[in-house]
């Protein structure tokens, strides 16, 4: 076993730079290190210029997204031994702009998650001393799945259509706003109607099916676009069969 | 093609950020993209069989002479050809539509999700019977 692998990190200096380039590094290997692990390596030895985010090391802060070797990955759950003994291609997500190396600027997905309203809308709040509003297990199914998001971003970068299109509200947004559509204490669902129901949210998404793939939390996003799709064709066509409906 | 954009230059507090353009060729770069490329190209030679049996229904009703004509157009080796290639795309289209309808669909029984093979399952069965009794009605002859 090799006791080095190499590293080829992207690098983008906005003052100097015009377009990214690859640096390489020669870091330790160790069976039980993972991408981030050797990035955190150069930081403290090699190279401490060299930018990228990361937090909890344990895939719930959704931080450390980044390419590794093309495919969309966390770097804290992404392991050298993997790779080894190839060099491992270290670069920021695909589809947004770069700011530094490897951070990227997630202001577009911000603004998109927030037009979605992701939080529990009530027409009217039961006072306090009412206590909770209570779910059964069965309820607590029915949108667990989409809750487990951590906004890392991935699916974004696997996403061909957000790529294509920017305006596309892209995969993690649209999971979000169906996963308190679901939720049996929310009513929230006519005002996400309009936001959701338009060709830049779910009638943009063809169905790739990479977002759900490169998930690091199995979410499926891809299922949860085309589920409200499902439910937005039903709904129009039963304006259309009874006008005089309406709930 | 634009000549790569005049970025202006670097001042504080105005960061410049590097956009890159998606490549024409996005779609050659990985497998499941080029995977889903032909599944939504298959719709294409969907359509021409659409096409192929409304044309061979209107020769049918038009009388035997131009029912001759119309299968002596399908005997061109560059028909031959060319529906054989369309038939493997209908058939990887209807593969790849009864797997993805499978994830389209929630189907909750009892407070519990129905597994997708229990979706995409009967729609292949239909399928498979379907075609095994339009197979036998025309080779029976």
């Amino acid at each position: 076993m090799a006791d080095t692998i190499k590293l080829e990190v992207s690098r983008y200096s906005p003052e100097t730079d015009a377009a990214p380039h690859l640096q390489s590094f020669e870091v330790p290997f160790r069976k039980d290190w993972v991408v981030l692990d050797a990035l955190n390596y150069i930081k403290d030895k090699q190279d401490g210029s060299l930018t990228y985010r990361w937090s909890c090391r344990m895939g719930i802060c959704g931080s450390c997204g980044m390419l590794v070797n093309g495919e969309p990955k966390l770097t804290c759950a992404t392991f050298l031994a993997d790779y080894a003994p190839e060099p491992i291609r270290v670069e920021p997500l695909r589809n947004f702009p770069v700011i530094r190396d490897l951070v990227i600027a997630m202001n577009d997905f911000m603004r998109k998650l927030q037009k979605m309203k992701p939080w529990l809308i009530r027409k009217e709040e039961k006072p306090v001393s009412e206590g909770e509003y209570l779910q059964t297990p069965d309820e607590l199914e029915a949108f667990k799945q989409y809750s487990m998001c951590i906004n890392c971003m991935l699916c974004y970068a696997a996403c061909p259509v957000y790529g294509l299109d920017p305006l596309f509200s892209g995969p993690a947004a649209i999971a979000l706003a169906q996963r308190y559509n679901l939720d049996s204490r929310d009513q929230g669902s006519k005002d996400r109607f309009p936001v959701l129901s338009q060709h830049d949210a779910i009638w943009g998404c063809t169905f790739v099916g990479e977002c759900t793939r490169v998930c690091p939390k199995h979410v499926d996003p891809a299922g949860a676009i085309q589920q409200y799709k499902l439910t937005a064709a039903l709904d129009w066509a039963k304006s259309v069969l009874m006008p005089w409906g309406g709930k | 093609m634009k000549s790569a954009a005049v970025t202006p230059p670097y001042t504080l507090n105005h960061p410049r950020w590097y956009r890159k353009r998606v490549s024409t060729y996005w779609w050659l770069q990985r497998w499941e993209y080029l995977r889903f490329v032909l599944r939504e190209i298959s719709s294409v030679f969907v359509a021409w069989f659409v096409v192929l049996t409304i044309a061979q229904l209107y020769a049918m009703s038009r009388g035997s002479e131009a029912y001759n004509t119309f299968l002596d157009f399908l005997k061109n080796p560059f028909i031959i050809a060319f529906n054989i290639i369309s038939f493997l795309f209908v058939v990887y289209h209807s593969i790849t539509w009864f797997n993805l309808s499978a994830r389209a669909m929630s189907i909750r029984v009892g407070g519990k999700k129905v597994p997708g093979f229990m979706i995409s399952g009967p729609n292949f069965v239909a399928w498979l019977i379907i075609s095994a009794v339009i197979g036998w009605l025309l080779l029976r002859a």
